[in-house]
C-alpha cells in the first residue's frame, strides 16, 4: 500500500508551512475553546471572528495588504467587539444572544462592504483562507500569535477557571473577575487573528471550537478535555490540509469539515456521552 | 477567634429602584448565631449578598469592622452554581484557600492538608478526585461546606444551606454550623424551617424588606410578628413613589 497521498503534499513548502501554522493553532486554540464552551460563550467566539473582518479589511486598505497591518487591524477590531459584546451582555440583562447576533451581522456586513470597496483584495481568500497564502510571514504570524495566546492562557488559567465556575465566589474573596474575562477575550482574539491567513476569518474559530465541543465525548475532567481537544485539532489539521490539497477545497472549510467529522464521530461512538455509550453499555451495579 | 461586630447603618439595597432591604439598622454581635427568616421576596438573599460585598448599598452603609473581603465567607443558594462544570471536589474545596494562594502562587502544603481534612469532616473522604458533576445535591452542598471550612473565615453567611438536602445531610451540616458557632465565629443563615430556627438559632432577624423584629428567637418569632412580616412583604407596588424617609 502506498502512502504517497499522505506524504507527498507535505513535500511542498507552502503545505509544510501551513501544517506548522495549523499545529501551532491546534495547541493554542482548543484549550481556549474548551473554556469558551464551559463559560457558555460559544456564540461569542462567532461574534469575534466576524468582528475582526472589518479590522482586517481596514488594515489591508491602510497598510497596503501588509499581513501585519491586517493582523493588527483584526486584533484591534476584535478587542473592540469583545468589549462591546461584554458591555451589551451586561446592559441587556441576560438577553445577550440577540445582542451578540446583532453585533456579528453588522460586523460581517461592514467587513464585506469595506473589502468590496478595496480593489485587489480577494474576498474569498479573506473569508475562507488559502494554504497558498501561507508564506514565511504568515507562518510567523500564526505561530507567534498562537504561542502568545498559549502562554497567556497558562498564566491566567487558575483565575479564569475559578471565574468560569463560581464568579460570585471570586468576587466575594476579592479577586477581580472582569480582568480575567477581558484577558481571556484578548487571547481568543489573538488566536482567531492568528488563524485568518490560512483558515480565513470565517473559519479560524472552527479549529478552536469544534474540537472543544467534541472533547466532552472523550474526557470527563477539564485537563482531559483540553488534551483531547488539542489531539482532535491536530488530527483535523492534517486531515483538512490533505483534503484541501487533493480535493482543491480552501483550507479553512476543509479543516473545519474534518473537525466536524471528528465531532460527529465523538457524538456517535465516543467513549463518553455518545450514542454508543448510551445504547450499548450496560449499567453498573453501583 | 473574635470577629468584629458587623453593623448596619440604615441600610437600603434596591433592585431596579425597588427596595429589597429597606432602612435596616442593627448589629450582628461577634460570635452570634443568627437566623434570617421572612417570606419570599423579603430581601434575605440580598442582605446576605450585601454583607458579602456582592450587592451595593443604595443608601446607608455596612460596617464590617475592617474585615478583608475573603474574611466574610458566603455559601450561595443551591442551584446558582454550574454543577456540570468538570472540576474535582478537591479543586473546589481548595479554592477556600484562595486568599493564601491567589491567582498564581502554589497551593500551600498546609492548605492542601486542610482541604483533605475538610472533605473528611463533611463525610466525603474518598471523593477527592470525583467530579462535582457526579455528585448529588446533598453531596455538592457538603463540598461547599468543606470549602467554607478551608476558607476559615470568622464571619459566615449561609443562604438556605439546607435546601434540597435530605434530613441526614441537614443534620450533619447543622453540626458543622454549631461547631463554627462554638469556635466563636459569627454565623448568619437564611432559613425557612422555623422549627429548626426555634431549636438551634439563639438570635433571629425577621425581615420583610423592612426589619420586623431582631433579637432572641422566641420573642422575634411571635405569631404577631410573623403576620406583620407577611403583610409587609406583599406591599410591592408597580406605581411606588420615592420613599419619603430617603434623605
Amino acid at each position: 500500500m502506498s502512502f504517497h497521498w499522505l506524504l507527498e503534499p507535505f513535500a511542498l513548502g507552502f503545505m509544510r508551512r501551513a501544517l506548522a501554522g495549523c499545529v501551532a493553532l491546534s495547541l493554542a486554540g482548543p484549550p481556549l475553546g474548551v473554556l469558551l464552551v464551559l463559560r457558555r460563550m460559544s456564540l461569542t467566539s462567532d461574534v469575534l471572528q466576524h468582528g475582526i473582518l472589518p479590522g482586517v479589511a481596514l488594515g489591508a486598505l491602510v497598510g497596503g495588504f501588509s499581513l501585519w497591518a491586517m493582523g493588527l487591524g483584526g486584533v484591534l477590531a476584535g478587542l473592540a467587539v469583545a468589549l462591546l459584546a461584554g458591555w451589551l451582555a451586561r446592559a441587556s440583562g441576560g438577553r445577550e444572544d440577540s445582542q451578540l447576533a446583532g453585533v456579528y451581522l453588522v460586523a460581517l456586513a461592514l467587513g464585506v462592504a469595506i473589502v468590496s470597496a478595496t480593489r485587489g483584495v480577494d474576498l474569498a481568500h479573506l473569508l475562507f483562507g488559502s494554504v497558498m497564502a501561507v508564506d514565511d510571514e504568515a507562518l510567523l504570524l500564526m505561530a507567534g500569535s498562537a504561542s502568545a495566546a498559549l502562554l497567556g492562557l497558562a498564566v491566567i488559567w487558575r483565575p479564569l477557571v475559578l471565574e468560569s465556575f463560581d464568579p460570585g465566589f471570586m468576587r466575594a474573596v476579592g479577586g477581580h473577575g472582569g480582568v480575567w474575562h477581558l484577558a481571556f477575550m484578548g487571547l481568543v482574539v489573538l488566536c482567531v487573528v492568528g488563524g485568518f491567513a490560512a483558515l480565513g476569518t470565517l473559519m479560524s474559530v472552527g479549529l478552536m471550537m469544534l474540537p472543544a465541543v467534541a472533547a466532552r465525548h472523550f474526557a470527563p475532567d477539564l485537563p482531559g478535555q483540553v488534551r483531547a481537544a488539542v489531539v482532535l485539532a491536530l488530527v483535523a489539521s492534517v486531515a483538512g490540509l490533505l483534503l484541501s490539497f487533493h480535493a482543491d477545497v480552501p483550507a479553512g472549510p476543509a479543516i473545519v469539515l474534518s473537525a466536524g467529522a471528528l465531532w460527529a464521530a465523538g457524538l456517535l461512538v465516543g467513549p463518553r456521552e455518545s450514542l454508543r455509550a448510551r445504547v450499548w453499555r450496560p449499567h453498573l451495579r453501583g | 477567634m473574635t470577629p468584629p461586630p458587623i453593623r448596619l447603618h440604615d441600610l437600603t439595597c434596591v433592585h431596579d429602584r425597588h427596595p429589597a432591604v429597606h432602612h435596616l439598622s442593627g448589629r450582628f454581635v461577634p460570635g452570634s448565631l443568627t437566623a434570617v427568616v421572612g417570606p419570599n421576596g423579603a430581601g434575605k438573599t440580598t442582605l446576605l449578598r450585601a454583607l458579602a460585598g456582592l450587592h451595593p448599598a443604595h443608601d446607608g452603609r455596612i460596617d464590617r469592622g475592617g474585615l478583608a473581603p475573603d474574611r466574610v465567607a458566603l455559601l450561595p443558594q443551591a442551584g446558582t452554581l454550574d454543577r456540570s462544570f468538570p472540576v474535582s471536589c478537591r479543586d473546589v474545596v481548595a479554592l477556600g484557600a484562595w486568599a493564601r494562594m491567589g491567582p498564581f502562587r502554589r497551593l500551600p502544603a498546609e492548605a492542601a492538608a486542610r482541604t483533605d481534612a475538610a472533605l473528611r469532616e463533611v463525610g466525603l473522604a474518598g471523593f477527592e478526585r470525583r467530579l462535582v458533576g457526579t455528585l448529588s445535591a446533598g453531596q455538592f452542598q457538603r463540598v461547599l461546606f468543606a470549602r467554607l471550612a478551608v476558607q476559615d473565615a470568622p464571619v459566615l453567611l449561609l443562604d438556605e444551606p439546607f435546601n434540597a438536602v435530605d434530613s441526614r445531610t441537614a443534620g450533619d451540616l447543622m453540626a458543622l454550623i454549631r461547631s463554627w458557632h462554638d469556635q466563636g465565629r459569627t454565623v448568619i443563615a437564611v432559613l425557612h424551617d422555623l422549627e429548626l430556627v426555634l431549636r438551634a438559632f439563639p438570635e433571629t432577624l425577621l425581615l420583610a424588606r423592612e426589619p420586623v423584629a431582631w433579637g432572641p428567637t422566641a420573642r422575634v418569632l411571635s405569631a404577631e410578628n410573623r403576620l406583620r412580616a407577611r403583610l409587609a412583604a406583599e406591599a410591592w407596588s408597580e406605581e411606588s413613589v420615592p420613599c419619603r424617609d430617603a434623605a
